[in-house]
C-alpha cells in the first residue's frame, strides 16, 4: 500500500496544511510519497523531503502546473495516481478545484473533507454542514480523498531525508489558462492555522470599525476572521469568512465578536478549543456553544479587552 | 447560446437536522425542501446572460425523486426555458451524478453548465469538477464572476489567499460560490407562466448510465455536542478566566 500526497505550495514556499495531510496518511499507514507540482519549486521539494514519514518525493516542474490549473493537476495526478492505494489532498480551495476531476479521471469516487481514519477504507467526515458526522467505507480500488486540516494534528516537518525525483510530464491545458490574480495582504497569522481567531460580524457595522479587531488581533498575535454577514456586506474581503462556504478553523481560542452564531458560521469554528461571544443580545445562538459570553456593546468591550490582554 | 443548469432538491437550510435513533442517517421525514442555495446562485446567473442577451436558451436539469420536479418548476418560474427530470429513488454518488450529467450535455450540447460549487447535504463540491474531467471540458469553479466574451469566459474563482481569474474556451462548466450574485425571487405570474413549461422526464435507463454505488455509509452520528459555558459579567472578568482558567491567552 503506498499513498501519494499532493503537497499544497505556492512554488516558493510548502503550506502547513500538507503536513495535516501527510498525518492522515500516516494514520492509514504504508509508504508515503509526496507529489510536488509547480514551476521552479525546488525549495518546497527540498522541504518536503524533510517531513517526518514521507519515503519519497515526485517534483514535476513546468509551467503548465505554476498556477496549480485544476485541467493540467487532473490529469498529472491521476496519471501518476494509478499506482497508488490512496490519494490525498489538503481540502482547501485547491484541493477541492482538481481532485474531484482525478477522480473521474480514475472513474473512482471521491471521499471530501476527512476528519478522522477509521482503517484503509473507512472514513469519517461531517455533512450536513457538520450538523452529522457520517462515517464512509469505500470499495473503491484507489481512494481519493481531501482532508480537513483541522481534523489531524501537523506530522513533524523535520526529521525525514525522502530521495527527490524528478518528473518530466507537461499536461499544459489547451483550454484553461490564468489570467490575474488578486491576494488579499496580511501580516497576521494565516486563519487555518492560527492558535487565536478573533472574528466579526454584521455587529461591526462597518469596514473601518474592524480596526479595533485588528488592533487586539495584533496584541495577542491572532488572526482576524468574519462572518458571511460580515462579508456580503462588503466590511472586509471574501477570504476571511470562516463557516461552510468558508474555512474551518479550530484554534485554541476562537472569540466571536457581534456574530449571531449561525449555523452556517457554527460549521467553521465549533471545533475551536475555547469559544468567547461577545454580543449585545443575549438570546444569540452564538452562547448556547460559547464557553465564555459576555453580553455587552462590543464597541465597549473590544477596546476594553485590548487593554486588558 | 445554450445554457445547460443543475439544480438539487435538499433539505432547506434553516432547518436543524436530526440524526435518526438507529444512526443510519439523517431524518428526513417530513422535512422542509428547498433547491440547494448554490444551485439558486447557478439559475440567477443563467438568467442574467439571458437578459443580456449573452444566453438564449435555459435548459435546467435536477436528479432525484419526482418530487424534485418542484426545484425544476421553481427554476422555470425564475427564468429558465424547459426542464429535464432524471426520475431516480436512489440515492446517488457524485461520480454517478456526474454520469448522468455528462449524458444529458452530450445530448444538449451546451457552451455553457452552471452549477452550485457544493450541496449543503452532503457538502462533497465534486459533481461540477468530476462532471469537467468526463466531458473534458475546463472548470471554473467557486465563481464569484462570470464574464462571457465570444467564445471564451472568464471566471473570477474565489481562492484561499484572495481571488484567480481563469479564462476557459466555451464550451465550459462554471461553479457558483455565494457572491456570484444574489438570486431574485419568482413571482406570482412566472410561477403561474412556469407550469405550462416543458419538463421532460426521463430515467438513467434512457441515458444508458448505469447506477452503481461504492460507497456504504457506515453509520451517521450526531457531532460531540458543545455546552453553553458561562456568562462573565465584564471584560475583566473575561480576560482573567481566558488567563487563568483556560489558560488560552
Amino acid at each position: 500500500m503506498t499513498i501519494l500526497v499532493i503537497a499544497e505550495h505556492d512554488n516558493t514556499a510548502l503550506n502547513a496544511a500538507t503536513l495535516n495531510v501527510v498525518a492522515a496518511a500516516k494514520e492509514i499507514g504504508g509508504d508515503i510519497e509526496i507529489l510536488v507540482a509547480g514551476e521552479a519549486c525546488a525549495a518546497v521539494a527540498d522541504a518536503a523531503a524533510k517531513i517526518d514519514g514521507v519515503s519519497k518525493v515526485v517534483v514535476a516542474d513546468s509551467a503548465a502546473y505554476k498556477y496549480q490549473i485544476a485541467e493540467a493537476m487532473g490529469d498529472l495526478v491521476a496519471e501518476l495516481g494509478a499506482g497508488y492505494s490512496h490519494i490525498l489532498a489538503a481540502a482547501t480551495t485547491t484541493g477541492k478545484d482538481f481532485m474531484p476531476r482525478t477522480a473521474a479521471l480514475l472513474d473512482v469516487n471521491m471521499i471530501s473533507d476527512i476528519v478522522a481514519v477509521e482503517s484503509a477504507d473507512t472514513f469519517v467526515r461531517p455533512i450536513y454542514a457538520g450538523n452529522a458526522i457520517a462515517t464512509v467505507q469505500s470499495s473503491d480500488s484507489i481512494k481519493v480523498i481531501t482532508v480537513r486540516g483541522t481534523g489531524f494534528d501537523a506530522a513533524p516537518a523535520e526529521g525525514g531525508s525522502a530521495a527527490i525525483e524528478a518528473n518530466a510530464t507537461d499536461k499544459t491545458s489547451a483550454t484553461s489558462a490564468f489570467v490575474s490574480e488578486e491576494l488579499a495582504k496580511s501580516d497576521r497569522p494565516d486563519l487555518t492555522a492560527a492558535e487565536i481567531v478573533i472574528s466579526g460580524g454584521r455587529g461591526m457595522g462597518n469596514g473601518e470599525n474592524f480596526e479595533i479587531l485588528y488592533k487586539v488581533a495584533d496584541k495577542i498575535g491572532a488572526a482576524v476572521g468574519a462572518s458571511r454577514a460580515a462579508v456580503d456586506a462588503g466590511f472586509v474581503p471574501n477570504d476571511m469568512q470562516v463557516g461552510q462556504t468558508g474555512k474551518i478553523v479550530a484554534p485554541s481560542l476562537y472569540i466571536a465578536v457581534g456574530i449571531s452564531g449561525a449555523i452556517q458560521h457554527l460549521a467553521g469554528m465549533k471545533e475551536s478549543k475555547v469559544i468567547v461571544a461577545i454580543n449585545k443580545d443575549e438570546e444569540a445562538p452564538i452562547f448556547q456553544v460559547a464557553d465564555y459570553g459576555l453580553v455587552a456593546d462590543l464597541f465597549d468591550a473590544v477596546p476594553e479587552l485590548e487593554k486588558l490582554v | 447560446m445554450k445554457v445547460l443548469v443543475a439544480v438539487k432538491r435538499v433539505i432547506d437550510y434553516n432547518v436543524k437536522v436530526r440524526v435518526k435513533p438507529d444512526n443510519s442517517d439523517v431524518d428526513l421525514n417530513n422535512v422542509k425542501m428547498a433547491m440547494n442555495p448554490f444551485c439558486e446562485i447557478a439559475v440567477e446567473e443563467a438568467v442574467r446572460l439571458k437578459e443580456k442577451g449573452v444566453a438564449t436558451e435555459i435548459v435546467v436539469v435536477s436528479i432525484g425523486p419526482k418530487v424534485a420536479q418542484e426545484q425544476i418548476r421553481t427554476s422555470l418560474a425564475l427564468g429558465a426555458d424547459r426542464g429535464i427530470l432524471i426520475e431516480t429513488d436512489e440515492k446517488l454518488e457524485s461520480l454517478t451524478v456526474a454520469k448522468l450529467l455528462k449524458a444529458v450535455v452530450d445530448k444538449e450540447q451546451p457552451q455553457l453548465v452552471i452549477l452550485g460549487k457544493q450541496s449543503i447535504d452532503s457538502d462533497n463540491n465534486q459533481t461540477g469538477q468530476m462532471l469537467g474531467a468526463l466531458t473534458g471540458l475546463p472548470q471554473g469553479t467557486f465563481a464569484s464572476e462570470v464574464v462571457v466574451d465570444g467564445d471564451k469566459v472568464n471566471v473570477t474563482r474565489e481562492v484561499d489567499a484572495g481571488l484567480r481569474t481563469v479564462g476557459l474556451s466555451l464550451p465550459a462548466i462554471v461553479t457558483t460560490d455565494l457572491r456570484l450574485n444574489e438570486p431574485r425571487y419568482a413571482s406570482l405570474p412566472n410561477i403561474m407562466k412556469a407550469k405550462r413549461k416543458p419538463l421532460e422526464v426521463v430515467s438513467p435507463a434512457d441515458l444508458g448510465v448505469e447506477i452503481k454505488s461504492t460507497q456504504t455509509i457506515v453509520k451517521v452520528t450526531p457531532p460531540a455536542q458543545r455546552s453553553a459555558g458561562i456568562k462573565v459579567a465584564d471584560v475583566a472578568e473575561l480576560v482573567d478566566k481566558l488567563k487563568n482558567e483556560a489558560k488560552v491567552l
